[in-house]
């Protein structure tokens, strides 16, 4: 079956902001969708509200939408666009439902459009807890005793003949939400209260636990004439009860047999081939450790996080695939671009073990609730690929960015006996480490399986790695013979570990064994276990004899990746680093891609010429780079974890392409910096650096508070606290220094009020070029990645822009900046304040790019390769405002990490962004809110409660509240000042009043908007972290800023004039930009 | 330590394993199998091979009394790149250094399989000799002049056996029978009679089978003139299906030619079409020899093609009621989806007479 020659057109839905649970993983399958879709000559329109997506390039789909992921936005883009088809099994959970939606209400038929790929019908029988059931009965798949629930009281009836513990699964929610395990009936009413509402359709499944079991999924692969694949198992070291999503997970599946194997294979294709998917599907299995007996436990008939973890691990193209079976192929006539000759009728075979390790923000949120279970908290993932199971590990270990080198973790070595078996029983994200340090201290590995169902095979493996960092410690640098170093790099250790034990320097092990000829060896993935000749560059390192990376020396340029999706680090410096890759392609260097995130365009083996699928850690890139040999590497683009290589790499010999390291450190280091400024004239708030409690209050006496106190060297705010007195400086340095003294000095600064300005420019050292800047709404104290952020600057004066242009340009020369810079600015008392300096790429630079037109990336990487910015066509200095309002809007996953404080302060803590476009300001704002599913109706009860110094301010505002007709309720304090200044509000109690009070309140339903800004953040005994919280469990939309407020009501007084949001794609903005000087 | 060395002269130094022996010399031939090493290793097609798993991770699962394809490894060595020595899984009954180790089989670990399956890819399949000290001359001499004769021979069953059952009855063909062949048929129902290989037309004939199953065996298919003569004697008289070294044997008495493969198809994740259905199906396979695809007779129709290289995978004959494949329908190790071909030549089969019906449901 060929191309379907009536595709001539088709919609694809993305899957929105990064949040928990949905990552970067729908940019790698919708970018490889629109592409595969455009190499067959169809048109693509691509909706996504993801400004920092690589899927929302102009280059990647014909016509690009950066509108709100919700129906009416999707009809009005169908109405305009008129495609004949749409993709809705790329875009996540969330382009699934809207797709599903789209279709239940009509509006798909409505405009002709036909979904491809696995039919409607399909979807709704696997999504739907009842009809998967039925179906799993017909076909006799076992599926796990439960029951379907609409109302708590059935789920307390089933469990009571069914026994507990049980698992509530909520329908059509994303990571897991709002699910749990109950052990009682108060905790399964608590559970099923929350899940019933998380629920698109009010729906809970109830079913008995199988926790403990194996978690084996499947991926699978189906074409419209029946032939099905699987593409890859994979095996939970954690066992069912823990997501998928919070498991540390291993492929292929190590300890099944191969009939328990082709057992669980044969139930995933019946599966498939039962509900009539055309394109990709995962299964997950319960495995009982004790027998053959196995569960069904779901299936998602779409692309998934496991199916983009499937893909790297094989290499083969999943999302291609799909999209290819989509618009009509069969698996027979889809050739294997790995091997390209064979084709995607097979199944992959691994010679090599792949782990996946999840990356949560408990580095970040330190008082996060850290017990993991059902509902997924992990941000990102890493990917490691080894030759056996230690190696794979250790590399997983030492992509996580944790300061970890070997499995001595910190805490666990300082807990005693009785502790560390306490802490066996608990399933948080450092479980793994408790159990390793258990092993250490003699604990067998079949009591810790007892207690953690962890099967043994992985314990033993664990045991042997801690058995030998033990025999190394023992006996220091004599145990350092060939042999022993030999096993102990085939195993995986790094030299820093192994440099560590011995008590000598990581260079001399290095040395040591360079002359010992122990070097490594890449390997290549080719999904056929070399049984034919590949042509994927797609390689990891082992220590063996063969290596097949044979790269000409000098010809290649190497880019540093940004490593796991984290706070603060998210999808869009993967996209400056393929587009750093593709503009070096351009500029004719092979190009070499190090990174370690499999959810990632970057990762794709077709991405750049050659991709390494290695750790980012001074060792491990110092391997490629001695392979490779290149004209230079470019750290810019990955971030903090690449810009923290650059000393490692100038330090191992080779050239940074770009801003020199000198300069980049005179960036980061406090002093050198303050330096600078001064030189040259800058104002910046006062402050110092201090290392201890005893410095940091003297300093911020002296300063005067409040004080921005933080950590140097970090990313996102980290740890960036504002201090209003003593005992807050005594409290955050206590959390800072909980590990001991920092290595960099702690930042105290005079906290200053005022407008906040980011700037991104391109500089070659002589010129810059900046395409634009952006105003915050909220006044500085709120971390800028928290903050919405308009495009072009709304409020500056002439002269103030001027200035603006003027310092970035003197700055960035001063510091030699050849590429991009990105610099933050506070505006206080009409004078301009440089707060920070990052000379590297930043978060914003996406979607400036988009909607500036100026290929920021790509500019920026031809200036580190030493070129002029004058000789590029697009000038220099700022380019004039586009005619058009561009509003980022921060996205928070608060819902999945409970008891993290909501309040936003200058650390930070968003996972995600969304835009809002238009040529109306206010419309603007609109979209970005509705883009990150703050819907306000238009009637009910609005909440508010503010602190002293916010109350005036709130007047005016709650003003035009109610003249929008709602009805507002307040705390006393709050209450007393708004009806003093006569805005009618009524008084709600406290939570520790009687009923009915704030509780009372938020749980009844009506609220549709809390307002609440925090005194003190935090206490958590407090009610106004008791009322953020709740407001996110019952997500009722709670803001914390006054100026988020406002922006707020400003545009629902528009939404109330208009009917319909206009969308506005990139391919509209035509006018080509160019900077003025 | 332990070595293998090819007759390229190549050296692999690893460390031993399984029994300790001198000089052990095989053909080497690689397995890209991710699970079911246990039932390769107990493969009689694998007889007088030194199989080399792409795999790296072998013996995770320990090895059982279920799972074996025969009474004992078949291999002549197996060379794995990391051997696990604390198996984990409920249903392991020990491990699989014991087990060959008990059964006098060598293993060697540590060595670059990649390294080793690419040179086995690129040059084609060689002889090679695993001992635990450096080979001398001699016995490299040994190794490049080593061929396997009538492998056959030597795993085919020492005599006529039955397997009872209600259904039809089929007569076995020995080659080198994996045991799952005989679970399938079970499964479905069949009284089955197993005959040594050697066995002449009409002693078969004379138990009045309703069909004839040839099954797998090793070596190469011309090796084996005489049952190719005898195979030749009952096309036509029984419905035929023919397994692996079975459908070769088929095809050699049918007039058609057998050439060897460069390097052989062995592993779990074979695409093969079946074109009447037009549908793809991953199979299992092992085996180093095809039909040449020149020396089809006019009677002859491919049903079955491996989608990776074209190959003949499947034969349906036009002047008698058999069809072969090339491909392990029976799986184990790896993947049941074409288990159908069973219920195709079951469907093929007299329904038999009513007398031997009672005669089994009596027993």
């Amino acid at each position: 079956m060929p191309l379907n020659s009536n595709i001539k057109k088709v919609l694809v839905i993305g899957s929105g902001p990064i949040v928990i649970g949905q990552a970067a993983e729908f940019d790698y399958a919708g970018t490889q969708a629109c592409r595969a879709l455009r190499e067959e000559g169809i048109k693509v329109v691509l909706v996504n509200s993801n400004p920092a997506t690589i899927m929302t390039d102009p280059d990647i789909a014909d016509y690009v939408y950066m509108e709100p992921l919700c129906p009416d936005s999707i009809r009005s883009i169908i109405r305009r666009e008129r495609p004949d088809s749409l993709l809705p099994t790329l875009g996540g959970q969330t382009g699934l439902n809207l797709a599903m939606e789209l279709h239940e209400s009509g509006v798909l038929a409505e405009y002709g459009v036909r979904m491809l790929g696995t039919p409607a019908e399909s979807i709704r029988r696997a999504e739907d807890r009842e009809a998967f059931k039925q179906t799993m009965e017909e076909i006799g798949e076992p599926c796990i005793d439960s029951v379907i629930v609409h109302e708590i009281d059935t789920a307390l009836e089933f469990a009571a003949r069914a026994g507990y513990p049980v698992i509530v699964r909520p329908a059509y929610t994303l990571g897991g939400e709002g699910g749990g395990i109950a052990g009682d009936d108060i905790e399964l009413a608590r559970i099923c209260a929350d899940g019933l509402r998380y629920s698109r359709v009010g729906q809970c499944l109830i079913e008995k636990s199988v926790a403990g079991f194996k978690e084996i999924e499947y991926e699978a692969i189906r074409d419209a004439k029946g032939n099905c694949i699987t593409v890859c198992n994979m095996e939970n070291v954690d066992p069912v009860g823990i997501h998928t999503g919070d498991s540390i997970v291993v492929a292929p599946s190590q300890t099944l047999r191969d009939a328990e194997h082709q057992m669980l294979r044969a139930s995933a294709v019946n599966i498939i081939s039962a509900l009539k998917i055309e394109g990709g599907c995962n299964i997950q299995f319960a495995l009982d450790t004790d027998s053959a007996r196995y569960y069904v436990i779901e299936v998602n008939p779409r692309l998934s996080r496991s199916s983009a973890l499937a893909s790297k691990a094989t290499g083969y193209p999943i999302a291609k695939v799909a999209t290819r079976i989509a618009v009509g192929y069969a698996l027979d006539e889809i050739v294997n671009s790995v091997t390209g000759k064979t084709y995607a009728s097979f199944e992959p075979t691994l010679d090599y073990v792949v782990v996946k390790f999840p990356r949560w923000p408990f580095d970040k949120f330190t008082t996060a609730e850290k017990t993991l279970g059902s509902r997924m908290k992990a941000t990102g993932e890493v990917m490691s690929i080894g030759a056996n199971f230690e190696s794979a590990f250790l590399k997983a270990v030492r992509s996580l960015e944790l300061g970890l080198w070997s499995l001595e973790f910190r805490d666990a070595l300082k807990t005693s006996d009785e502790e560390l078996e306490r802490l066996l029983h608990w399933q948080s994200d450092e479980r793994i480490f408790v159990v390793t340090e258990a092993l250490r201290r003699g604990v067998s590995p079949r009591h810790i399986y007892d207690i953690t169902r962890i099967d043994q095979w992985y314990l033993y493996k664990l045991q042997n790695i801690v058995r030998t960092e033990e025999s190394v410690k023992a006996a220091g640098k004599s145990y350092l013979t060939a042999q022993n170093l030999r096993r102990m790099k085939r195993m995986g250790f790094a030299d820093r570990a192994i440099a560590a034990w011995c008590g000598i320097a990581e260079k001399d092990v290095r040395d040591m064994r360079r002359r010992m000829g122990i070097l490594p060896t890449f390997k290549m993935v080719d999904t056929c276990g070399a049984e034919f000749d590949a042509v994927s560059p797609y390689y990891y390192s082992t220590y063996d004899t063969e290596n097949e990376a044979n790269p000409a020396p000098g010809r290649s340029v190497v880019v540093l990746g940004s490593g796991p999706i984290r706070i603060g680090q998210g999808v869009e410096f993967d996209y400056c680093s393929v587009h750093s890759v593709w503009a070096l392609k351009e500029a004719g260097y092979e190009t070499v891609i190090i990174n370690n995130n499999p959810e990632t365009v970057s990762t794709d083996f077709d991405t750049s010429d050659r991709l390494y699928f290695e750790p980012l850690t001074p060792e491990d890139v110092g391997n490629v780079l001695d392979l490779e040999r290149p004209v230079g590497v470019v750290v810019q683009f990955g971030g903090q974890t690449a810009i923290k290589l650059a000393q490692a790499v100038e330090e191992m010999g080779y050239t940074i392409l770009g801003t020199p390291l000198a300069d980049i450190d005179a960036a980061e280091d406090r002093k050198q910096f303050d330096a600078l400024v001064e030189r040259l004239g800058i104002l910046r708030p006062q402050g110092g650096t201090v290392f201890t409690a005893e410095e940091a209050l003297e300093l911020a006496r002296r300063l005067g508070y409040p004080v921005l106190v933080r950590p140097s060297y970090v990313l996102g705010g980290q740890g960036m606290q504002i201090a209003h007195s003593d005992a807050d400086i005594c409290e955050f340095m206590a959390v800072i220094n909980r590990y001991g003294r920092q290595d960099h000095p702690i930042l105290v600064d005079k906290y200053l009020s005022g407008k906040e300005i980011e700037v991104d420019a391109i500089s070659d050292g002589e010129d810059i070029l900046i395409p634009g800047i952006m105003e915050h709404i909220e006044r500085s104290g709120v971390h800028s990645g928290d903050s919405i952020s308009v495009y072009p600057a709304f409020s500056l004066s002439r002269r103030l822009q001027d200035t603006i242009v003027e310092t970035t340009r003197r700055l960035s020369i001063a510091l030699h900046v050849r590429g991009m810079i990105n610099i933050q600015y506070i505006v206080s008392n009409d004078e301009l304040y440089i707060i920070e300096v990052n000379p590297r790429s930043s978060r914003t630079v996406p979607y400036i790019s988009k909607v500036t037109g100026v290929p920021m990336v790509a500019l920026a990487t031809r200036c580190a390769l030493g070129e002029g910015l004058r000789a590029m066509g697009y000038g220099t200095g700022l380019v004039p405002a586009r005619d058009l309002f561009a509003v980022k809007v921060p996205v928070f996953s608060f819902e999945k990490l409970p008891d993290l404080e909501v309040s936003l302060g200058p650390e930070m803590k968003s996972t995600g962004e969304v835009l809002g476009l238009s040529r109306d300001y206010s419309e603007a704002v609109l979209k970005g809110l509705l883009a990150a599913v703050m819907r306000i109706p238009d009637s009910g009860d609005i909440l508010l409660s503010v602190q002293d110094n916010d109350k005036q301010d709130l007047l005016p505002l709650a003003e035009d509240l109610a003249a929008l007709g709602y009805n507002l309720y307040a705390t006393a304090g709050t209450a007393h000042v708004l009806n003093h200044g006569y805005v009618a509000a009524s008084l709600v109690g406290r939570f520790s009043e009687p009923s009915p009070n704030l509780a009372d309140m938020i749980r009844g339903g009506h609220v549709r908007l809390i307002i609440n800004t925090a005194t003190k953040g935090r206490d958590r005994r407090r009610d106004g972290f008791r009322i953020r919280r709740m407001a996110v469990e019952y997500k009722i939309p709670c803001l914390t800023s006054l100026d988020t407020a406002r922006a707020l009501i400003q545009s629902l007084k528009l939404n109330r004039t208009r009917t319909e949001i206009t969308p506005l794609g990139l391919h509209e903005l035509t006018q080509t930009p160019r900077g003025t000087q | 330590m332990a070595y293998l060395v090819l007759e390229d002269g190549s050296v692999y130094e690893g460390e031993g394993f399984g029994a300790t022996r001198t000089d052990v010399i095989g053909e080497v031939v690689f397995n890209t199998g991710m699970t079911g090493y246990q039932e390769i290793l107990t493969d009689p097609s694998c007889y007088g091979q030194i199989v080399l798993m792409t795999y790296p991770l072998i013996g995770n699962y320990g090895v059982n009394w279920e799972d074996p394809e025969s009474l004992r490894p078949q291999v002549k060595a197996f060379a794995v790149r990391e051997l696990c020595e604390v198996p984990s899984n409920w249903h392991s009954e020990g491990s699989l250094n014991d087990y060959l180790k008990r059964h006098g089989i060598m293993g060697i670990q540590g060595i670059d399989t990649r390294a080793l399956t690419r040179i086995l890819r690129s040059r084609g399949t060689m002889r090679g000799v695993l001992s635990e000290r450096m080979p001398v001359p001699g016995s490299l001499a040994a190794m490049r002049s080593y061929a396997v004769v009538r492998p056959v021979d030597a795993v085919t069953c020492a005599e006529r056996f039955e397997i009872p059952g209600k259904g039809p009855t089929v007569a076995v063909l020995d080659l080198g029978l994996k045991a799952s062949i005989l679970t399938s048929l079970r499964r479905r129902g069949c009284r089955m009679i197993v005959y040594p290989a050697g066995t002449p037309p009409s002693v078969i004939l004379r138990d009045e089978p309703d069909g004839l199953l040839l099954t797998n065996g090793p070596g190469d298919p011309k090796d084996n003139a005489d049952i190719v003569e005898n195979i030749r004697g009952l096309t036509g008289r029984l419905p035929i299906l023919g397994i692996c070294l079975g459908h070769l044997l088929l095809a050699l008495a049918c007039g058609a030619d057998t050439q060897p493969l460069r390097y052989g198809h062995r592993g779990s994740n074979h695409p093969v079409k079946d074109i009447a259905k037009d549908r793809v199906y991953i199979t299992t396979q092992n085996h180093g020899y095809s039909v040449v695809e020149d020396s089809l007779t006019k009677d002859m129709i491919v049903s079955h093609r491996n989608w990776n290289d074209s190959s003949i995978e499947g034969i349906r004959y036009t002047g008698h009621p058999s069809f072969s494949v090339q491909f392990h329908p029976k799986a184990s190790p790896g993947i049941m989806d074409t288990g159908y071909l069973f219920d195709e030549f079951i469907g093929e089969l007299g329904t038999g007479s009513a007398g031997k019906t009672l005669y089994t449901e009596l027993e």
